[in-house]
Parts: C-alpha cells; structure tokens; sequence
C-alpha cells in the first residue's frame, strides 16, 4: 500500500505542482522515487513531527498541497497540536499519512503501533478520514480526493493487498458492501481481509453475511449504515484500533443517533498495556481480530435469536 | 512600505493609549506583553510589511490586542470593531483570529509561528512568489522544542525570506526567563543554525526597521529586540505580574497620564 501511494502520488504530482511530499525522515526504499521525479517538491524535514504539521500548514495557506509521510503513531501524535491548531483550525489541505495503522509494525513494539490514530483524528471537525482496503482504494481514494480542501488523514498498511471483490472502489462518505445475508461485518479497510475469508468460511458453514468495508470513516458513510443495518439482525464491526473512538464507536453512535434497535458487537484492540510483543498476525489472533475470531463473534450472534 | 503607502503614520503613543483603553474597558490582562511589542509592530507596520505580499504571524498570540489596536490606527478595523474586544460574539479574543482580516494565522499555543513561518516561506520559494515572512515571538517561547525544529529547519534550507522578531524582554508567565530556562547567547545558538543574527534596542522604530533590512543571501534572519515588558508605564514595567493583571480606575489614569 506503501508503494501503491508513491506511485500514484508521483503521478499525481506530474500533473498538479500544488503537490509536495514531507516525510520526517521515514520512508526507506518507499519515497526514493517521488525524491527522484520531483526533487524540488520532496523534503525530509527530519524527525521533527510537530515542525512537519506546522510548516504543512504554512505551505498549504500558500496554496500548495502537502503530503506529510510517518509510522500511523507518529504521524498521528506527535505533531497533533499543531495539526489541529494549524490544518483543522483553518481548514487547510494538508495529508497526514500513517503507515502501519494497526499492529503492521508488530515487534516493533507498542511504541509502533497505532491504535487510537482513528479516534484522534475523529474528533477533530472537518477532517476527511480515508483506511483504504487495498491498493486499488489507495489509488483511487488519491485520485478522487487528493485536492479536497480540507485536512485528511490517510491510514495505509504497509504491505501491498488487493480485494478483487472491490474492484478498486472507493466512494468519499460511503461504504462498499459486499454480499448480502442477516448479519452485517463492518470491517475498517485494513481488516477487509479478514472480514471476506470469514463471510466465505462463514457461507460454507449456511452463516450468511454481507461485508460492508468502511474505507471512507470521515465523512462518515452514514446513510450507507443505515440502509445496511435497517436489514439486519445483528452488525460485528472490526478494527485494528481500540474499540473506543474508532469505526464501532462509529457505528454505535449510528445505531443510537437514529435509534435502531439491532444489537452490535464491536471487535478491536483490548490488550492491557504491559502485553507482550509479537507479530502482526500473532497480536491480531490474540484479540481476536483474526478469522477465527470474527467467525466466532459472528456464530455467538447468529445463534441468538434476534 | 515596498511599492505601497501607509494613509495614516503608525504613532506608538496611540497604539499604547489603546492598548490600556481597550484593557481597561474589557477587564482583561496580558498588558504587559502587548505593551512590550508596541514599537516592534508600529516599526514592522510602518512600511517593512508590504500587505500585498508579506506575510506576518503573531506567534506571541496572548499579545494580539496590540495587534488589534495597530489594525485600529491603520483603518484595517474599525474602531467599533476593536471596541469588542473581549466581549460576547466577537471575533476579537485575547489571542488573534484569522477569520479576522489582517490575520494569516490563528495563534495562542506558544511555538507554532516559526515553523508556521518556515512553511509559508517554503512554499513562496516553490512557487517562486515575492514577498517576506515576519514571525513576531517571544523570548518564552524558546523553551518550546518546536522552535529549536523551525529553526534548524529554516536554517539548513537557507530561508533567507522568513525572519524571526524575538520579543525579548526577560519576563515569562510565572517569573524572569533568566530563571526558568537561561539561554545567555540566543544570538549565538541561531548563528550556529545558519541564521543571520541582529540586535537592536526594541523600543527604538528606526534601530528596528534597520535592523529588518539588514539581511543576509542565504540566511534567515533572526532580530532580537531587546524590549522591557510593560513599556511606557512605570508601574508595570519589568513586573511579571502585568501579564496577568488587567487596571483598576486609579492604574488606569496614571497609565494614560505616563504615556501621554
């Protein structure tokens, strides 16, 4: 996803010279090629977050439009202050880009891994909030939306993924569902993955379910959950972020604003702090943000009569 | 002012007389701090800042009702306006807004306009469009770290369109700068990043606009006004609680009758 962004980026900065890339200091063998198509409008500002929103700020009050690069957690919280006093403050088209939302940087540690990134940048207002599913949503998110006017955070993983069932849609304030059934999976994109190996394994087993990807989480796609969920009995979300802030604090509040009475279960991170480390897929497994998780959230519901 | 003319001549007894009218009227602080930047704005506003092209940026935002009344005396504001200051629905708080005209950018937190700055300058360099960028800030505000990140940065891109007006006059929020975090040499500290570094009496308009001519190719300027908080009246100056105070009857006489 990391590479899909470059190169749809350089692309994009072909033909737009509003566009410029700033990176506090991260990007090895991933911005090279932006830093070499357009050398005049790529900077490594160092690592320095905070200068990196503010200087963003600055150079979109200009008229340009900067992408500011870091890990999800960094990019994220270090310089929050000031994206929200500078970016969201005066509704400005800056980019944050996190790379790695979630556990994709597991033994990094939990300094690496952004589990509140989606809660933060929700309460800020006016902020456009895009966790593409795959490489084909980062391209077409990118080409869509690049030039919005207001802020934006995009959440990409770090490893390229491709989801034939969404044949590279993104929609801004929408969701993209797939299949149908009386259960609902919201999935945030990185765990779209997960959500469609379980739906198959689910279907196999005469559990049917439909998909609904939520790439777009600000604007939030509500009259898509609406539509969705008038239809269901029962909606599990899935994020790999705290259940607090995120897509099933989305959805919950969805549910409530428009009081809907189908029962929700929401998946994400619940470790205690003071876990041990591990993979991105050991982590995953251990909150149950995997498929045998989902699947098993998904036959506690259905067994429940609605 | 480069290739415009200014109708009215910025006084900086006006400006003064305003600030402690719209304290008083408004029962609000931060006098001290808006007093110690008077000369600095009406030197700035009195032909180095082209409107048309420039950018300047009140990093020091708790002082923006000098601001304010500067805006006032050049009929950027109506005095109507100005005379909401502090009130209920205005667009004139204690720190500046920039939905206001006259304001690029909304401050209060302390260290953000360096790198605010940075940035506009940057992107002028990009772009290849005219104009330079001032950042008016206070000597407190080099306790922030995100100063020090602006001011590497601007100086190893060799901005030599942004300079940084330090408002230096040795007092911060709860005692002297000297006490909390003693930086004896500034000058010498933004030298080594690369920046052009000038001193100059803060009161003194002509000291500072020479000062602010005085730049270097290749490098920021940094100018350190040397300023004494409270300027102008007696009771106030170089008093740390004059940040937070606003004037009672008997303070507001004496305070016009010293400026005069």
């Amino acid at each position: 996803m990391r590479k899909q962004f470059v190169s749809t980026l350089i692309d994009i900065a072909d033909h737009d010279d509003r566009v410029v890339l700033l990176t506090a200091d991260l990007g090895f063998m991933v911005l090279e090629p932006f830093a070499e198509h357009h050398p005049d409008r790529f900077f490594n500002v160092g690592v320095a977050e905070a200068n990196m929103m503010s200087l963003a700020a600055g150079m979109a009050h200009e008229g340009l439009i900067p992408f500011c690069y870091s890990i999800a957690t960094f990019a994220s919280m270090r310089g929050y202050e000031q994206y929200r006093n500078g970016a969201v403050l005066h509704q400005l088209p800056v980019r944050i880009v996190g790379i790695g939302g979630g556990f994709a940087y597991g033994t990094a540690g939990p300094t690496h891994h952004a589990l509140e990134d989606i809660a933060l940048m929700r309460v800020q207002p006016g902020v456009g909030i895009v966790a593409p599913a795959d490489d084909g949503q980062v391209d077409r998110a990118l080409r869509d939306h690049y030039a919005r006017p207001q802020p934006m955070y995009l959440r990409l993983a770090k490893e390229t993924a491709s989801h034939p069932e969404l044949a590279g849609r993104f929609r801004w304030g929408r969701l993209e569902v797939i299949g149908d059934g009386d259960i609902a999976i919201v999935a945030i994109g990185s765990m779209t993955g997960v959500a469609l190996e379980a739906r198959r394994r689910l279907h196999a087993e005469g559990i049917q379910t439909a998909v609904a990807v939520a790439a777009s989480i600000a604007p939030a796609p509500t009259e898509d959950l609406v539509a969705l969920l008038s239809s269901k009995n029962a909606c599990i979300t899935i994020e790999d972020h705290r259940p607090v802030g995120g897509l099933g604090s989305l959805v919950a509040e969805t549910i409530a604003d428009h009081g809907m009475g189908v029962r929700l279960v929401r998946c994400g991170v619940t470790d205690p702090t003071g876990e041990t480390t591990g993979s991105e897929v050991f982590l995953r497994r251990r909150n149950g943000l995997d498929v045998d998780g989902l699947m098993a959230a998904v036959r506690r519901v259905a067994l429940v009569p609605a | 002012m480069a290739g415009t003319t200014t109708a009215q001549v910025l006084s900086s007894v006006r400006v003064r007389r305003l600030i402690i009218e719209q304290s008083k009227r408004a029962h609000v602080g931060h006098i001290g701090s808006a007093l110690s930047i008077a000369d600095i704005l009406v030197a700035l506003f009195s032909g180095t800042v082209d409107p048309e092209v420039d950018v300047f940026i009140l990093s020091k935002g708790h002082a923006a009702l000098a601001q304010y009344c500067v805006l006032a005396e050049l009929g950027l504001m109506t005095h109507q306006t100005l005379d909401t200051y502090c009130g209920d629905d205005t667009q004139l708080g204690v720190h500046p807004d920039h939905t206001l005209t006259g304001i690029t950018f909304s401050t209060g937190s302390l260290g953000h306009g360096p790198s605010l700055g940075a940035g506009v300058a940057l992107a002028k360099r990009i772009a290849g469009k005219p104009g330079r960028v001032f950042v008016l800030m206070s000597d407190a505000e080099l306790n922030e770290g995100s100063v020090w990140e602006a001011v590497m940065f601007a100086g190893h891109h060799k901005l030599d369109n942004l300079t940084v007006i330090l408002d230096n006059n040795g007092q911060q929020a709860l005692a002297p700068t000297a006490e909390v975090i003693n930086l004896s040499a500034i000058d010498e500290l933004v030298a080594r990043f690369g920046w052009a570094c000038r001193r100059v009496d803060g009161h003194n308009v002509d000291a500072l606009t020479a000062a602010f001519d005085a730049r270097a190719p290749g490098r920021p300027l940094f100018v350190i006004a040397d300023t004494v908080a409270g300027k102008g009246v007696s009771f106030m100056e170089r008093q740390v609680k004059w940040h937070y105070l606003p004037v009672d009857d008997a303070q507001f006489a004496q305070a016009l009758g010293e400026i005069g």
